[in-house]
Parts: C-alpha cells; structure tokens; sequence
C-alpha cells in the first residue's frame, strides 16, 4: 500500500520534472540552458555507474574511461575543419566505449572487492597516459572538435547541434531514453540476475547461471551507456582532453551516485544535479573550491551513506510510525 | 647496450623497485591488517616530498627534515586514524574510496594554499652527491645508492617488527580476528593507530628519500599511486613478500622498457609506449593469477 503510493508519488515527480526540462530553454538564459544539459550529461553517466554499483554490486573507480573513450571516437572521426555526421559518429562512439568496456571487463570481471576497484583505476589510468603521454590525439592538450557534427540524414537536417537549444533537447531525448532502457533493463529477468549477483554471487552460480559472463555484458553495457554521456558532453564542449579519462571524473560520479542514492535511478541524477550545483556554489566562493569539495565528499561519507534518497525514506518512515501512533 | 649502461639501468630498476616497494607496503599493510583501503596513499608520497623541500629551505638542512618530516607525517596519519578512518572499519570499500578519495582533493588544495603549484626541486644533499666512476663517461650517483639501502634496510626492519616482536605480534592478531584480540585486553584502536600512522609515514618517507632524483610536481602522487595499485594486484593484497617481488618486476619492467626500443616486424614501438609494459604485466597476472602472485585468494 504505502510502496504503491511512494512509486506513484516518485512517477508524479518525475513527469513533473519532465515537463519542467522540456519547458525550461522557454524561460532561462543560455547559461543556465548550458547548465541544465551538463547536469542532464552527468545524471546519464551517474546512472551507468549505478547500474554497476548500486545493482550489481561492482565498485568501478574508473568509469570515466568509457566517457573519455566516446569522446575520442567523435574527435577521431571528425575530420580538420569539418564535420562529422552524427547519425554514425553517435553510435560509433557508444559501440567504441562498449567495446571497450568489454575489453576491459574480460580482465577485471573475474576479480571482486577491493581488487577490482584498484584494477578498474588501473585500466582507466592505463588509457589516460596512453593519450597523456603520447602524440595520439593532441597528447595532453587534448584536441579540438574544430566542426560540431551534423546531423543530416538523407538531405534532411532535423536539428542542429550548433544551436544550444537544439543540444539541450539532444541531451534531454538522450536522459530519457536512457532512462527507459535502464528501467527496462532493471525489471528484466537479466536485471534480477544482477541483483542477485551482488547479493549473494556463490548463490547464483551455484544455481547455474554463468555470472562472469551477466557481469561482463553489464560492465559493457555501463560502459556503453557512459559513452552516450562522453559523447554529448565532448559536442557541447568542442574539446576532448585525457581529464575525460582521469580518476578525478571517475571519483566524482562515484560520488554522485552515493549522494543521490544508489540502487535507484532517481537517486544518481539526483546526486548529479546536486553535486553540479555545490561545484557551482564552491567556484563562486573561493579559487580553492576543491577543498571545501573534498570537505565534502568526506562529510556525505561519513554521515549520508543512503545518500538524499535514504534521507528522504528515514524522514517519510518516520513520518509513518509517527501517523500510526496517532 | 653495453655491459656498464646495462648495469647502470639494472640498478636505476632496483632502486626504483625498492622506493614502489616502500610505497606499496605501507598501502598492503593498511589493506591486509585493517582491511582499509587508502586511495590517498599517493598523496602522503606528494605530502612527503613537499615535506622535504619546505623543511629543507627553512631549517637549512636535508638532514634535519628528515627526521622533522617523519615525525609530522607520524602525527598526521595518527590524527586521520583518530579522526576519520578509525568510522571506515565496519563500513564498505566503498565508503573507504570514497572518503579518501576526499581526501586527495583535501590535500591537494591545502598543498597548493600552502606551497603553491609550481615545480620544486631539492639538491641532492652534500654527503651524497657524489658519483661512482664506472667508465669514462659512465658513472652512478651514490644518493641511488642510499635510497636502495634505506629501503632494504627499511624492508628487514618491517619484518623483525612484524615477527620477531610483541608489537608485530599484536599487529597480526588483530589482522586476523579483531575481536578476539579485543576480549584479550589489547587496546586494538591503538594498534591500528599506529599501523596506520606507520603506512602514511612509509609513503611520505618514500616522497621524501625521492625528492632529490624527481622533481617535486603537483600530482606526483596520483601516478605513483597507479603504479603502487599495480604492484599490489601482481604481488598479492596483503602480501608484503609479493608487494616486494612485484615491486622489483616492475621497477625493471619500467626501466629497461624505456631504454629498450622494440622493432617488432619493422614497427618500431614508441617508447612512451613502454609504460604500458607494466600494465601489460598486471593484465597476463589478472589472467594466470587473479589473485596475484602471492595472494592467498581472490
């Protein structure tokens, strides 16, 4: 009863905010449009990390990899001085950052618990430095995308991704689609299989499924996902540089990810949202902002663990007992 | 590559083996008694070396900030355990990560408020800068040659302590059934304090020892921390006899593969490659051993 009414209460929310994005380029300046599609990029990736994290239980600490990956793939294929076609530099991008992923999780996969977080960082550096430290791709100044892509497709042109507006929407599509798919993915038999593979791994093995193999498509499938972020950000930005890789990302959407909530989808673009903005706050204050960021990650460590979500159901919760008594 | 540069990479190898080493103890020691994982690790190496570049200029003497620094980084570690690690016990790694992944943004800022970001660097301190003539035009620097014996000698004493003391006794008790030792009337909280203090003074000491040969940076800490990771996923979690082995394979792996330049069918491999030999180790190891090489179980 009352977990029919809090999913109702959290659909309503959530059409609400929809209709907030989709109405939101109408009323604010172009910053503000810039900001909501950044936080909008950052809920996509968080939401991939979760997918890793808070289901299936794997502590990726270097997930960035995948976002920096799709990034590289649009800056490759766009050529000096032109543009790249989105309809194939978009999905060649995801296919790129899950490719990899795949590549990187045959080795990581068949580690768990601390090993496979110090293995994922490793990977993930192992990529940074190779576009760090050698001439590939502009080395460690990064390279530009000189042309945004286009996005012709037969001689028709439905966007452009020039206009600010028209990426906001790109992205918010992107949120959303990424959003169903998580959803359907998670209420799929293959998500209950994740489910139980982080609670209990020896359980699901020894009732013959193969959960290397579960685990592999879904570091992949994170991964992928973590590409359409890459990608969409790298259009916005018109720069790709190895921070896109680096472990700075990776511990940031992490952070997003327990902030908001993890095991939910709700919770990590919450935690992105929230985490953009406190960056936004910390910037305005003070050139040493990654202080009192870091005070921060500390603090949301110690005393937020279930991150806003969980505060939210400790508060409702006992709002609830408090009605019984009553 | 003559007999001499051979022997002279041979030992550059070692010697950066054994500082990984340092580093990557401390960090095994944290993880296989407490069962905390420290991503700032790499920080206290930055820590130390900065350490030993302000300490030097203001009391005037490498010799003196030496012990100065120790003895900060001692009552540093300490005051974290006391403050914030001593919370991690009971909870996830993945609270443990994200909390001293906190941390390395902490001490970053605070390094750059109080040192700024430009690059330092130390002179190698008066005693030791001299270098060994081996030919002509080859020779080898004895401050090389300290840091490797400071660090054997900084290997046996860990192990005497460890094994051959009631301290180490403590130390290993408590890594395998914290509890237990508890009902025993050990203070554990202290014995942990001290491991902990012990493993951020092991990596400041490595940042201070390498201060003179590597130029103190911003974000010294981060790389060898990579590095330190590795050397722990090839030696074993825990395994302070693998961090060891693993230490001296890829401080040798990392040495020759920048001198050595590969032709594999007529391509020459870029020798900023070579870096990749290491992690290239670390992916055959996850594949023949994923518990590593010394590990007990994954």
């Amino acid at each position: 009863m009352n977990a029919i009414a809090d999913s109702r209460a959290r659909l309503v929310m959530l059409g609400v905010a929809l209709v907030v994005l989709c109405l939101l380029p109408a009323f604010v300046e172009k910053y503000y449009v810039q900001f909501v599609a950044k936080i909008m990029v950052m809920a996509i990736l968080a939401m991939s990390l979760d997918l890793l994290l808070g289901y299936t239980g794997l502590v990726s600490f270097g997930h960035a990899a995948f976002y920096g990956a799709a990034g590289y793939v649009l800056a490759l294929l766009t050529p000096q001085y032109q543009a790249a076609n989105f309809w194939t530099s978009f999905p060649l991008a995801i296919i790129g950052a899950g490719v990899l992923a795949m590549i990187i999780g045959f080795f990581v996969v068949r580690t768990s618990g601390i090993y496979f977080i110090m293995v994922t960082l490793a990977f993930a550096q192992m990529l940074y430095f190779l576009f760090h430290d050698t001439k590939i791709a502009g080395g460690n100044d990064g390279i530009y995308i000189d042309v945004r892509p286009v996005a012709e497709i037969f001689g028709w042109q439905p966007f452009s991704l020039d206009d600010f507006v028209h990426r906001y929407y790109v992205v918010l599509v992107a949120l959303v689609v990424v959003y169903l798919l998580l959803r359907m993915v998670l209420r799929s038999a293959f998500g209950h299989v994740l489910v139980g593979i982080k609670v209990n791994e020896h359980r699901m093995m020894s009732l013959g499924y193969p959960t290397f193999r579960y685990k592999l498509v879904c570091f992949s499938l994170a991964g992928a996902i973590a590409g359409v972020a890459g990608y969409l950000y790298s259009v916005d930005a018109g720069v790709v540089n190895p921070e896109y890789l680096g472990w700075h990302l990776s511990g940031a959407v992490m952070m997003m990810v327990i902030l908001g909530g993890m095991g939910s989808l709700v919770g990590p673009m919450l935690g992105a949202a929230v985490w953009l903005l406190l960056e936004l706050l910390f910037q305005g204050m003070t050139k040493h902002w990654q202080l009192l960021m870091g005070g921060f990650v500390v603090l949301a460590t110690l005393f937020l663990p279930n991150g806003l979500i969980g505060l939210a159901d400790i508060v409702s919760r006992r709002r609830d007992t408090s009605d019984g008594h009553d | 590559m003559d007999l001499y540069t051979f022997l002279i990479q041979l030992l550059n190898g070692v010697q950066y083996g054994l500082l990984l080493f340092l580093l990557a103890s401390g960090l095994t020691l944290v993880f296989g008694i407490m069962g905390i994982i420290n991503v700032a690790h790499g920080s206290f190496y930055m820590i130390g070396a900065y350490l030993a570049w302000s300490l030097s200029e203001h009391l005037g003497s490498f010799w003196i900030a030496l012990p100065a620094g120790i003895v900060l980084t001692v009552l540093l570690g300490m005051l974290l355990e006391w403050l914030l690690i001593a919370r991690l016990y009971q909870r996830d790694h993945l609270y443990q990560v994200l909390l001293t992944y906190g941390l390395i943004l902490v001490f970053e800022e605070l390094r750059s408020l109080l040192w700024g970001d430009d690059v330092r660097g130390i002179g190698i301190p008066g005693a030791l800068s001299a270098s060994i003539p081996l030919t002509e035009t080859l020779s080898y620097p004895v401050y090389r040659l300290w840091i490797s014996g400071i660090c054997v000698l900084l290997a046996v004493a860990m192990y005497l302590v460890i094994q051959r003391t009631r301290l180490g006794m403590m130390i290993r008790a408590g890594s395998s059934n914290r509890e237990m030792v508890q009902s025993l009337g050990i203070n554990i909280q202290f014995v942990y304090r001290i491991v902990f203090a012990a493993g951020v003074t092991l990596a400041a000491l490595a940042g201070m020892i390498a201060a003179p040969v590597s130029s103190v940076f911003p974000g010294m800490g981060n790389q060898v921390l990579i590095v330190c990771f590795v050397v722990i996923v090839i030696g074993g979690l825990g395994s302070v006899k693998g961090a060891m082995v693993a230490a001296l394979l890829i401080g040798l792996v990392d040495t020759f593969g920048k001198v050595i330049h590969l032709d594999i069918g007529g391509v020459k491999v870029l020798p900023e490659l070579s870096s990749m030999g290491v992690y290239l180790l670390m992916a055959i190891v996850l594949l023949w051993r994923p518990a590593g090489l010394f590990g007990t179980k994954p």
